[in-house]
């Protein structure tokens, strides 16, 4: 941390550094993005009564977020548990209905597609999940849970022709071809892990969609399926959303990065200027928060933030991270702020954002 | 590192358990010590025996198929020799241990502040009230706001690090001289996971405890511990204070942690070096140095020696189990340390590749 927020404020302040994609909003050079996300709200009921289920409340998990995805890059979305990151992926690729709100997928509204038309867009995206055990059908040939999405789509081909193209897609990821009639059980955690990549690959979508996908793993084990999905990433030009709670993984593998708190985007912008001048209050504690492998800059105190986050059922009113926000003032509890360009790179819903001062401190964790 | 004698001193252990598969070599002959009001880390991967080594200190792995060897002194008592009605004495009490999960780790039937009671009541002769007194007085110390009303609540009332909260607050009913934390905030969020580390450091100042943190992350270790030990398929092989460990990593294995996870300030380009192949199987581990298969500077003959944990020359503290020498391992850190990838480091070390 130290080395970079030395440079950081100096730098970044005042002259713009986005030069990978325009922030949401702003087409670029008219080229539509391949996801577009505008307003998504996801509510989901509580009821009480077990013949007649009455409402009383909602589980707010996403609370109206926007943003894009451009063509070839990789947005990444952090937070901590029930910030509403993995809802999002699940409202894009529509394993939810969304309550509110518009999905737009190369050009095309899909937020309530049906039938075959849906199954056609899901055909475009694929899914890697946390978990390599329970997301692989134990009882089934790596070849066959390979080959799937052919058989779901109807892109049957011959038998060898099928055949051919697994084992290419198993050798892509680094698998041995000859394992094609192993079972899942065979493989450690890291090589199913792989079997997920290739079978989200098989039907070259448009957009991967990787939910947590190496947290369960090894650390040993993590650099491997990191250095594939970046692979891909390359020799592929993926489009891809890349959900996690670890922000050192985040800003390895994303272009761009949107930091959630309680189903709301706080912040978003490119990954240098995100964790080099980050603007909103609950970006820096996330940064601080996170120990770092070297015992000469981590020790002292880190500037830690307090209690834990609010309920999504009943979330605090305008700005969400009010109730715990070192820098909260009266106004945010009375009006919500936007996402606004905060002139160093990044966007942030903040009253009262972090100055160039207290950027240098989440770098400096200042010792003892 | 204090000249006193160490609070806890674990000597040659060896745990082994028989199942129908095979023989389980959990624990290999691991020695190391803690000492009063200092923090021992113990890094390792899932399977490398970390969890097995503290769960037998407390007497927690003694079962029929077992085999438990050495000795574990906790000021000069040796453990492994205690009855079970000796060790009840001592678990809890003198020595506590706080487990990754901390909602299985509570009874979802039992108030927060029964619990609390009861562990309070295992080891002490006192009346109910003061006993709840003191559950009300350890849910403040850990950090539960309006402790005298939370100590009602049952555990699913509680949020996450509320729970981790109490079940350090169940450590701690006792005053424990030595606390064990196994993956202590693993299940938790990074905020959450800054409040319980900063707690166990304040509480560690405060009563004078000893830790022995077990984790996989190694930012928790270089936040927490002192000293570090580096396990791998159940022996340590590296051993030293964080500042050493980190500042000069003498173990290839300890690189490839090093090297696998992307860091905050690294620049984005960096390349993350994979340990390549997974961690062995504890039943058939490979012959020699337990890590030569996936070690990308093993030689021949490394698949034959078995290294013993020896002391860095010049750094009598720092001890690491490699069959490479001293200048060669230096050598390659150096590389790595550039941003070298391994087959690169071992040509400017000197070094032929692997055999194959």
């Amino acid at each position: 941390m130290s080395a970079r927020a030395g440079e950081q404020p100096g730098s970044a302040f005042g002259e713009e550094s986005v030069t990978v994609a325009a922030p949401p909003g702003s087409p670029q050079g008219g080229v539509e993005p391949l996801v577009r996300v505008r307003d998504l709200v996801k509510h989901f009921p509580i009821t009480r009564g077990i013949v007649v289920q009455r409402r009383i409340g909602a589980v707010k998990a996403v609370d109206g977020v926007s943003f894009d995805v451009q063509r070839g890059e990789t947005l990444g979305l952090v937070g901590e548990t029930g910030c509403g990151k993995s809802t999002t992926a699940r409202l894009i690729t529509r394993l939810l209905d969304a309550t509110a709100g518009e999905v737009r997928f190369d050009g095309r509204d899909i937020t309530r597609l049906k039938g075959p038309a849906l199954k056609a867009v899901r055909r475009e995206m694929q899914m890697i999940f946390q978990d390599p055990y329970s997301s692989l059908n134990p009882r089934k040939t790596i070849g066959s849970i390979i080959a799937e999405p052919f058989a779901i789509h109807r892109l049957e081909r011959g038998k060898g022709e099928r055949k051919r193209a697994v084992q290419e897609l198993m050798e892509m990821v680094g698998l041995n071809p000859e394992h094609y009639n192993r079972y899942p059980h065979e493989f450690s955690g890291g090589q199913r892990q792989r079997i997920g990549v290739a079978r989200a690959l098989a039907l070259k979508p448009k957009l991967l969609i990787a939910d947590e996908p190496v947290s369960a793993l090894d650390v040993s084990i993590q650099a491997q399926v990191l250095n594939l999905l970046r692979d891909m990433q390359r020799e592929l030009g993926l489009t891809m959303i890349f959900i996690a709670h670890d922000l050192s993984v985040i800003r390895h593998m994303c272009d761009r990065v949107g930091v959630m708190y309680l189903g709301r985007i706080v912040e978003i912008g490119p990954g240098d200027a995100l964790y080099g001048s980050p603007r909103h209050p609950y970006t820096g504690a996330l940064l601080s928060a996170v120990p770092v492998a070297d015992p000469a800059a981590s020790r002292g105190k880190r500037p830690t933030l307090g209690g834990d986050v609010p309920s999504p059922a009943n979330p605090p009113s305008a700005c969400r991270f009010h109730t715990r926000c070192p820098k909260a003032q009266e106004l945010c509890s009375i009006e919500d702020p936007p996402l606004q360009d905060k002139g160093t790179g990044t966007e942030a819903a903040c009253h009262f954002p972090l100055t160039p001062e207290e950027i240098a401190q989440i770098g400096v964790r200042s010792r003892g | 590192m204090s000249a006193a004698e160490p609070l806890l001193r674990v000597e040659d252990l060896r745990v082994e358990f028989h199942t129908e598969d095979g023989v389980v070599h959990a624990v290999d002959g691991i020695t190391y010590q803690v000492h009063r009001g200092r923090t021992l880390g113990i890094v390792g991967e899932s399977g490398s025996g970390k969890t097995v080594a503290s769960m037998t200190t407390l007497g927690l792995t003694r079962s029929q198929g077992a085999r438990i060897s050495g000795r574990i002194l906790f000021e000069g008592r040796d453990l492994l020799a205690l009855s079970e009605a000796e060790l009840r004495a001592v678990r809890g009490n003198e020595i506590a241990m706080i487990f990754q999960d901390p909602l299985s780790s509570l009874h979802p039937l039992y108030r927060v502040g029964f619990q609390l009671i009861e562990a309070i009541d295992a080891h002490r002769q006192v009346s109910k009230a003061k006993a709840r007194e003191r559950a009300i007085e350890l849910l403040g110390l850990v950090g539960i706001p309006d402790p005298a009303r939370r100590v009602d609540d049952y555990p699913h009332e509680f949020s996450g690090g509320m729970r981790q909260r109490a079940m350090i607050a169940m450590a701690l009913a006792n005053e424990p001289k030595l606390l064990i934390a196994d993956e202590p905030t693993t299940a938790l969020d990074v905020t959450v996971q800054a409040q319980i580390l900063d707690l166990l450091e304040r509480l560690q100042r405060e009563l004078d405890m000893a830790i022995v943190i077990i984790t996989h992350d190694l930012g928790v270790v270089a936040e927490m511990a002192d000293d570090i030990a580096v396990m791998y398929a159940g022996r340590i092989v590296e051993t030293a204070s964080a500042e050493l460990l980190f500042a000069g990593p003498e173990h290839p294995y300890t690189w490839g942690l090093l090297k696998s996870i992307p860091t905050l300030t690294g620049s984005r380009d960096e390349q993350l070096v994979p340990i390549p192949g997974t961690p062995p199987s504890l039943i058939n581990r490979p012959s020699g140095c337990h890590f030569h298969p996936r070690c990308p500077y093993a030689q021949p003959d490394h698949a034959r020696i078995d290294p013993q944990l020896e002391p860095v020359p010049a750094e009598p503290t720092h001890h690491v189990a490699c069959l490479l020498d001293a200048p060669t391992r230096r050598a390659l850190w150096g590389e790595l340390r550039a941003g070298r990838m391994p087959d690169e480091a071992l040509a400017a070390a000197g070094l032929p590749g692997e055999a194959s």
